[in-house]
């Protein structure tokens, strides 16, 4: 009983470690005053003055639009990679699984510099540099979420379909594709989530005049945060939870019946 | 007809595979090819040996020194966090993985920035302290700061993979050993703690590498009294524009990195990298 209890406390202050900071960027969102220290009464002026920045709504845009992009089309050639490794032979197999590992292992700021000085060389910095970047760190979250399921799926079941008079594509739609489907699920999820908290690797590879969120409130930081920044950040922390909550409730529903 | 199938379905991982030379073996090419020319573009080892200065020595080392730090702050708090969690029997383990990934979905800049003011001379930490009638700690731009910012940041990526590795323990293997005799401490000694080996390695590995390379938490919560490697780097980079030498000190980086993953997975099965989460 003692054990559960202590066990509780500690989850709980761990929680609050977790959750504290963002506890107190929610309370700075409806913060009357520019102050960070002082609190002005309950407002909710940010929340509108936000809309009306244009550079930040300029920022936001750019980052929804590199976090879905990157995602997306990560999720289509890592899926797709994954089903070719699954396929090949033990030593393809490892040099493949090996190469992923590199920007998934590599520091960041390594990274984001070896790739600064590719896109320097060859083109200019900009927002397709950012993509190209983001698609390069996103591809190996998906196949390491696809692979083991892949790994999972019984193999005589898809040949059978096959040997039915299926073809590949039926065959893997109706057989493969329910199976992995959680894995590719869980993998978009990740990259949409690696994307969207990136700094380093955007802050080298991106263009004069191109800010996402990070990179804009890292410059912000020296000389003061705007307000609407935490109402921003606040209310893209709100959609998550409830998206992921919302996807939460759905499968474990879907779980019970199934039982 | 076989063949034929097999032949196809390795075809999928060709965008893939261009991908991989050209955004992740080209630009570690780069790197190198920066590392060891001049600016004038003929071969040189001065990048590489330009570690050894004083200053970027000492920043190496404070660098190893806070990452070390906040590796064994991190493992010494997830690994009974793991256990507990796993003593709950969740039904639906994605559901701790979302709980630990959803503060990622607030921006790590403002997350951050939260710590700043919380960790003030004024901040909440040292109010409380006053409150208890104990001295005020000038913890803001110190080192301390940055052990601190670094093991809130990384602490979900010691936590998954052990919490993983522990999940996929069989209760009955559990119970086997205690029917057999062996009291708790014996159970952890002899079956949970070898069992969760890999996950501890992933977790070391994906807490360790990004605190020795990280820069952006040195900056902000060291106050640019705090000079990590990262720091070098990347100052080399935005302000000195000395792009062979930044090149040269990454290199001398990824060094490290490789070093510390080999000798992790030397010490563990071969499980340990990919595992992640």
């Amino acid at each position: 009983m003692v054990k559960k209890i202590s066990g509780r406390i500690y989850l709980s202050a761990i929680f609050l470690f977790l959750y504290f900071p963002i506890l107190v960027l929610i309370v700075l969102s409806f913060n009357d005053s520019k102050s960070r220290v002082a609190w002005g009464g309950f407002t909710g002026k940010w929340y509108v003055s936000m809309f009306q920045n244009t550079a930040i709504m300029r920022a936001f845009a750019t980052t929804i639009q590199i976090t879905l992009t990157a995602s997306v089309l990560a999720t289509v050639i890592g899926t797709l990679a994954a089903i070719g490794i699954q396929a090949m032979r033990r030593r393809g197999k490892a040099i493949l699984l090996g190469a992923t590992n590199i920007p998934l292992l590599n520091a960041d700021i390594v990274t984001g510099i070896s790739m600064m000085l590719l896109f320097v060389r060859f083109t200019r910095l900009g927002f397709l540099t950012v993509l190209v970047a983001h698609l390069t760190f996103d591809i190996p979250y998906v196949i390491l979420n696809v692979l083991p399921r892949l790994n999972a799926t019984s193999k005589s079941a898809y040949e059978a379909a096959l040997d039915l008079g299926a073809t590949p594509l039926y065959a893997f739609y109706k057989i493969v594709w329910p199976d992995i489907r959680p894995g590719v699920f869980s993998g978009f999820l990740m990259a949409v989530t690696m994307s969207l908290d990136d700094f380093s690797i955007t802050y080298f590879t991106k263009g004069a005049g191109v800010n996402t969120l990070s990179t804009m409130l890292y410059t912000e930081l020296r000389k003061g945060i705007r307000p609407e920044m935490y109402a921003l950040s606040t209310l893209l922390f709100g959609i998550a939870l409830l998206l992921l909550l919302l996807i939460n409730f759905r499968s474990a529903r879907k779980n019970d019946i199934h039982n | 007809m076989n063949f034929k199938c097999k032949f196809k379905r390795q075809f999928l991982s060709g965008p893939y595979m261009v991908w991989i030379v050209g955004f992740i073996l080209l630009p570690i090419l780069m790197i190198l090819y920066y590392g060891l020319t001049d600016s004038a573009g003929s071969f040189t080892l001065q990048n590489i040996t330009a570690i050894t200065e004083p200053i970027h020595m000492k920043a190496l080392l404070l660098s190893l020194k806070l990452a070390l730090l906040c590796t064994a702050v991190c493992l010494i708090l997830a690994y009974p966090l793991a256990m507990i969690l796993n003593g709950l029997h969740l039904k639906r383990q994605s559901f701790v993985v979302f709980i630990f990934m959803l503060p990622m979905w607030m921006n790590l800049m403002l997350r951050i920035l939260a710590w700043q003011l919380l960790l003030s001379n004024n901040g909440i930490f040292n109010t409380v302290l006053e409150s208890l009638g104990l001295a005020k700690v000038q913890l803001l731009n110190t080192s301390s700061a940055v052990v601190f910012g670094m093991v809130y940041d990384f602490l979900p990526f010691m936590i998954l993979p052990i919490y993983n590795s522990m999940s996929r323990i069989g209760s009955d293997v559990i119970d086997a050993a205690k029917d057999l005799g062996a009291n708790t401490l014996q159970v952890f000694l002899k079956i949970i703690l070898p069992l969760t080996v890999s996950g501890v390695i992933s977790g070391i590995i994906m807490v360790f590498v990004p605190a020795l390379t990280s820069f952006v938490i040195s900056d902000l919560l060291g106050g640019g009294k705090v000079l990590l490697i990262g720091n070098v780097i990347e100052q080399e980079f935005m302000q000195s524009m000395d792009w062979n030498m930044g090149s040269g000190l990454s290199i001398v980086l990824m060094v490290f990195v490789i070093a510390s993953m080999a000798f992790m997975n030397a010490h563990g099965n071969e499980e340990g990298g990919a595992a992640v989460w």
